[in-house]
């Protein structure tokens, strides 16, 4: 009994079992839509497993959850909850495209630039909202959703301008080629690499058929570079020790303030990190005029919750989450069922991992009544 | 009157619901029966992307997937499509479609012409179509897909000059392109076609709404045009437009729609509409292609010709003969006695001439 409890609690049991009963419920809400459950959740998990192909596109598509992720787990870890992970991603794409038209340097010098273009937008958006926290005491949430749209509508604006915009379409121009960070992505443009490609079936369908790019293992970097500044080093503990009890930390002679900046700064950074690979990665290379959000920064915080907000584990909650968005079109293709469906199942999982935080007093509840009943 | 809304809008859904659920039971018959009789000809299947508007847009991808329906229920050809949530989806989405044995792949709206030729690029044994997007050059298994929208702008902007007693009349954009500017001339043509047939003069003012999607900016460019004294607007603004039909409605003026009969929205202020049948072209472009013939490589061009673009039938608002008149106007536009122009430099020497 005590060591089912002991595993019970653990929170990467709950979080599985959170995850299953979201299909759960899932499944339930197909059958009473009409639609054959075991088969719809079947075609999902083909739709993401089913070849090499789909591997590579889910990890394209998880890419910039898994870095926002981040970027959001980090704020969460000083005790701010950072929403705004979406205008800072926004304000990261339009920053290192607009870098990324303007500047043609050879790939050395124009990668890095237009990744550091993304990096300090995101940064200065998030360090403004962690600014007015800090020095006015004006809660982030707040003034991190008007940030949201003050993004959105300058992105528009941006795009709009006719150094950017390209004529006929609903964009930008793609950034230089010169900014790519598709994997080979030049290279398999050319005769000779779309030859060689190809041959051979894997090759062909995992690089030449996606936008297979380098953002996947920065992701990975960054997961263990920041869970390494947040747990082996004296930032980290004074980050974690603002966000563990802000009044005990500045009784210890932590700089609180000066912290809550820092997180955010690093937090945006991370942030327009994610956008600056999505648009030198990801094709259309540029930004459209957006109608409306498009929810990478948002799913973050789904990710971020999933994760329980460590950095490595967003990895995880990332390549769920791309692949449910990814799959779930599969679902809308193969069934029929409305695409809308897989937000639902989304929605259950982060509702139930959020729920998951009263599993362990009801377990206790549940092994004490148990040893009561043993005397 | 409000029992009546409710009644209809209940008798619309049960329609719609009855017609998918004949849809989607149709569909099974008909993969059942290729599995038996797999030598037919319904082993084409055709596919479609939406780009970020989705199915259920009102417009452009509606109408396109109501055409490749149409196409599956005539000649039984299998029919799919993808809706596409970003731009960054469009070439997963299409590589999707071709992985699932899809001869066919329309890209609607020109916001996937750059996916479509990147997804023809990679593979060159598929047919791309794009609606709305004609190429400088275009591969070999690539096809545009245009709509001479001039020609029914044309037309409307006639009615509009024959009905305006204001003598001003105006027009939303969404966003400038040369897209749009077919709209914007063809309709300027109409009106002054109309000008010069009453010998009067009539302005029209022009406004974008710099967006395809925002119609709380269309309904105050509208409310704007209406409070200086126009009296009838013709939009070719999208999800922008129907502020502009909103804003007709609360001031009680005329209104004009485009792409699809837009009356039901507000049957008492839509003047007419300007139809731009994509699932037409869209199913015939289709069938062509279906009976093996070589539409690659080229640009179609769609108007009135081929019936893909007019105005809708329904005529109870406007003035008695003016629908009659713009019927012959039409005539004479298909007889090339009229050369609607589409552009800026067109217009000006339409004007002058």
């Amino acid at each position: 009994m005590d060591k089912t409890a002991k595993i019970l609690k653990k929170p990467f049991t709950m979080t599985i079992i959170a995850i299953l009963c979201g299909f759960l419920v899932a499944g339930i809400i197909l059958s009473i839509a009409g639609y054959p459950p075991f088969h719809s959740l079947s075609v999902l998990i083909q739709g993401v497993f089913s070849g090499p192909k789909h591997i590579s596109n889910v990890i394209i598509k998880s890419t910039p959850l898994i870095l926002t992720g981040i970027g959001v787990a980090f704020a969460f870890k000083t005790g701010l909850f950072n929403i705004g992970a979406e205008g800072q991603f926004i304000m990261g794409c339009v920053a290192s495209t607009t870098v990324g038209i303007v500047c043609d340097f050879p790939a050395v010098i124009q990668i890095p630039l237009v990744l550091a273009a993304g990096v300090i937008a995101g940064a200065v958006f998030g360090g403004l909202v962690g600014f007015l926290k800090a020095r006015f005491g004006i809660h982030e949430v707040l003034t991190s959703i008007m940030f949201n749209w003050i993004a959105l509508y300058f992105s528009n604006w941006i795009c709009n301008l006719e150094r950017f915009h390209k004529p006929d379409t609903i964009g930008t121009y793609p950034v230089n080629e010169s900014s790519y960070t598709m994997i080979l992505g030049k290279w398999k443009t050319t005769k000779e690499g779309k030859e060689a490609l190809l041959s051979s079936d894997f090759l062909k369908d995992t690089i030449l058929k996606t936008d297979v790019n380098a953002g996947f293992i920065a992701a990975i970097i960054l997961a263990v570079l920041v869970s390494f500044l947040l747990y082996k080093t004296t930032k980290g503990f004074e980050l974690r020790a603002v966000g563990a009890n802000r009044y005990a930390a500045e009784f210890t002679g932590i700089n609180v303030n000066r912290n809550i900046l820092h997180s955010m700064v690093i937090s945006g950074g991370i942030c327009g990190l994610a956008a600056a690979f999505y648009i030198t990665g990801n094709s259309p290379h540029g930004i459209a005029t957006l109608a409306a959000f498009e929810n990478t920064g948002f799913n973050a915080l789904g990710v971020c919750l999933i994760a329980g907000s460590s950095p490595v584990g967003c990895i995880f909650a990332g390549l769920l989450f791309g692949g449910l968005l990814y799959g779930g079109q599969s679902l809308q293709y193969e069934v029929g069922a409305p695409s809308e469906i897989i937000n639902i199942v989304i929605g259950v999982i982060v509702f139930f991992v959020a729920l998951t935080h009263i599993i362990p007093p009801l377990v206790e509840r549940f092994s004490k009544g148990g040893k009561k009943h043993a005397k | 009157m409000k029992f009546k809304k409710a009644m209809a809008i209940g008798l619309a859904a049960a329609m719609t619901l009855s017609l998918a659920a004949c849809g989607g039971s149709k569909d099974k018959e008909e993969k059942t029966s290729d599995s038996k009789t797999s030598d037919k000809k319904s082993d084409y299947s055709v596919a479609m992307i939406t780009d970020t508007g989705g199915i259920n847009d009102q417009s452009f991808n509606q109408s396109a997937w109501e055409g490749l329906q149409e196409l599956s229920e005539e000649t039984g050809a299998d029919v799919n499509y993808i809706e596409s949530k970003q731009a960054s989806d469009f070439v997963t989405n299409l590589e999707r479609l071709g992985d699932s044995g899809a001869t066919l792949l329309w890209g609607i709206g020109y916001a996937c012409a750059d996916a479509v030729l990147e997804a023809a690029d990679s593979n060159p044994d598929l047919q791309y179509a794009v609606v709305d997007n004609s190429y400088e050059e275009t591969p070999d298994n690539v096809t545009g897909v245009m709509f001479r929208a001039q020609e029914p702008s044309f037309m409307v902007g006639y009615v509009a000059g024959k009905t305006t007693e204001s003598n001003k009349v105006g027009f939303v954009g969404g966003i400038s392109s040369g897209l749009i500017d077919q709209f914007q001339y063809g309709y300027e043509a109409g009106v002054q076609y109309a000008a010069k047939e009453l010998g009067k003069e009539i302005e029209v003012s022009v406004q974008y709404a710099e967006s395809f999607s925002d119609a709380a900016k269309g309904k105050a460019i509208a409310s704007k045009m209406y409070s200086d004294g126009c009296d009838v607007v013709y939009h070719a603004a999208g999800g922008s437009g129907t502020g502009v039909i909103e804003a007709a409605k609360e001031a009680g003026k005329w209104v004009i729609g485009v792409d699809r009969d837009q009356a039901y929205l507000a049957p008492d202020n839509v003047l007419t509409s300007a139809l731009k049948l994509v699932g037409k072209a869209v199913k015939e472009v289709s069938m062509e292609a279906m009976d093996g013939e070589e539409i690659g490589g080229q640009t179609l061009t769609f108007g009135l010709e081929e019936e893909c673009v007019g105005i809708s039938e329904e005529h109870k608002n406007m003035p008695e003969g003016v629908y009659e008149a713009t019927l012959e106007i039409g005539e004479k536009i298909k007889s090339g006695e009229i050369e609607v122009p589409s552009t800026k430099d067109e217009y000006e020497a339409f004007i002058t001439k």
